[in-house]
């Protein structure tokens, strides 16, 4: 059994004396563990760090052993090291991969959009918060958690929304939301796909998106939300 | 198997527990000090037995110590105002090979990991708190590591002391004494190049 393709290095964990494990989020093959040898040594580190884009050999005598793969580094993302806030992001995406994703299970568009993503961050660009936010939405939509914002759930109307329902994840129409408006949760136009977005809208976006990763944690493994993403979140409500 | 081999047998499966050292290799280096039991094993015993009995963590730094302060807690002429924030102790010694930083150190006992689950509360982020208040210390330098772990733990340090009045720097990151561009991974590069000073 064997493949080659490049991947993001999710997470790193020292495996013996010499030898780590690595996961990596890949195009074809999805999350993904497996062991390098020599991980552990002193001129792997600089190659085996979260965020970086690696060129990937994995091989295995059987499907579903864990396999050993052969690195070589693509892009370090190494820029990101010195943003505090895209360091938290960094954070909030790798750790919202790995509780999130199912093992060996190909999600090419969020691939591509945390490819995007982190690409943005290294650049320095402005507006990666608004595409994290977008990020976590497309998280969730792979993940059957999606939100359906085209029309209101009471009225059925494509005006006018400004909140979602935290049960069904459906938008909600100032109208339709009558005595309710207090409990649903903030719909940003940025969630819309109507940008550019203030640091307010984005964290309120993140406020709605962050109810229903709590849920998909929850169903999952019966974990709260990750604390790297909780520390992002802190981090974009300082800036408003 | 008579009590001496037991003993044997035990100390190899210590000895095995090293790091650097397998079953295989537990084996030889315990011969050897079976063989040399005068001139090395005796002395060897005496000196952990009294190093486990002794030495404890510094309560000002975290360094190993003997007493309640480590002897560079101990040292008035150390008390420059400037302490520099490390991960563990053998970044102390590294740091005091180099024989250039005269201040003070802060231990954190390991970085702030999402993943492994090690928070703020885990690390002695809050003794360092109030060693800035107590100690009078004017700069703060972070010596941590350039890793994702490293420095989400350095700005997140930075972030804690941003109303103390107290300076925050951190080392600088670039080409190493020896370094050749051609050998230099990508990130050290940028880092290098981001980080140019005029000449």
């Amino acid at each position: 059994m064997d493949w080659r393709e490049e991947g993001i290095l999710l997470a790193v964990r020292p495996h013996g004396e010499h030898a780590a494990i690595i996961e990596v989020f890949t195009r074809d093959h999805g999350r993904h563990a497996g062991v390098v040898r020599g991980g552990a040594a002193r001129r792997m580190a600089p190659i085996l760090q979260p965020g970086a884009e690696l060129d990937l050999a994995w091989r295995a005598r059987l499907e579903d052993h864990i396999g050993t793969f052969e690195v070589e580094p693509v892009r370090s993302r190494s820029a990101i090291l010195s943003d505090a806030d895209a360091l938290a992001g960094l954070g909030a995406v790798c750790a919202l991969v790995i509780r999130s994703l199912p093992e060996r299970d190909p999600h090419p568009q969020l691939h591509a959009a945390t490819r995007a993503l982190l690409d943005a961050m290294a650049a320095g660009a402005g507006d990666w918060p608004l595409a994290y936010l977008r990020w976590e939405l497309g998280l969730l939509e792979d993940l059957g958690y999606g939100l359906d914002l085209s029309a209101c759930a009471v009225t059925g109307s494509a005006e006018g929304l400004c909140y979602v329902s935290p049960r069904t994840g459906r938008a909600v129409s100032r109208a339709g939301a009558g005595d309710w408006a207090d409990r649903l949760l903030p719909l940003p136009p940025c969630l819309l796909g109507q940008g550019p977005a203030t640091a307010e809208e984005i964290v309120a976006g993140l406020t709605t998106t962050g109810h229903f990763l709590a849920r998909l944690a929850a169903d999952l493994a019966d974990r709260p939300l990750p604390e790297a993403r909780n520390r992002l979140v802190a981090r974009l409500s300082r800036r408003i | 198997m008579t009590q001496a081999d037991r003993d044997i047998e035990r100390l190899i499966e210590l000895m095995a527990r090293l790091p650097g050292l397998g079953p295989r290799s537990a084996r030889r280096a315990a011969l050897h000090l079976i063989k040399k039991r005068g001139q090395v094993m005796a002395p060897l015993a005496e000196v952990m037995g009294r190093v486990a009995a002794t030495v404890r963590d510094c309560a000002a730094c975290g360094n190993l110590a003997t007493g309640d302060l480590c002897d560079i807690c101990r040292d008035p002429a150390r008390a420059t105002g400037e302490i520099c924030v490390v991960e563990d102790v053998a970044d102390l010694w590294a740091l005091e090979r180099g024989q250039v930083f005269r201040g003070r150190y802060h231990v954190l006992g390991g970085t702030l990991s999402a993943l492994d689950g090690i928070g703020p509360e885990d690390l002695r982020i809050p003794v360092l708190i109030r060693r800035i208040a107590d100690e009078g210390v004017r700069e703060v330098i972070l010596a941590l590591g350039a890793t994702v772990d490293g420095q989400t733990t350095a700005h997140y340090i930075a972030e804690a002391l941003a109303e103390a009045a107290v300076e925050v720097s951190t080392l600088a990151q670039g080409v190493p004494v020896g370094g050749e561009l051609d050998y230099l991974d990508e990130g050290t590069i940028s880092a290098a190049l981001r980080a140019r000073r005029r000449v």
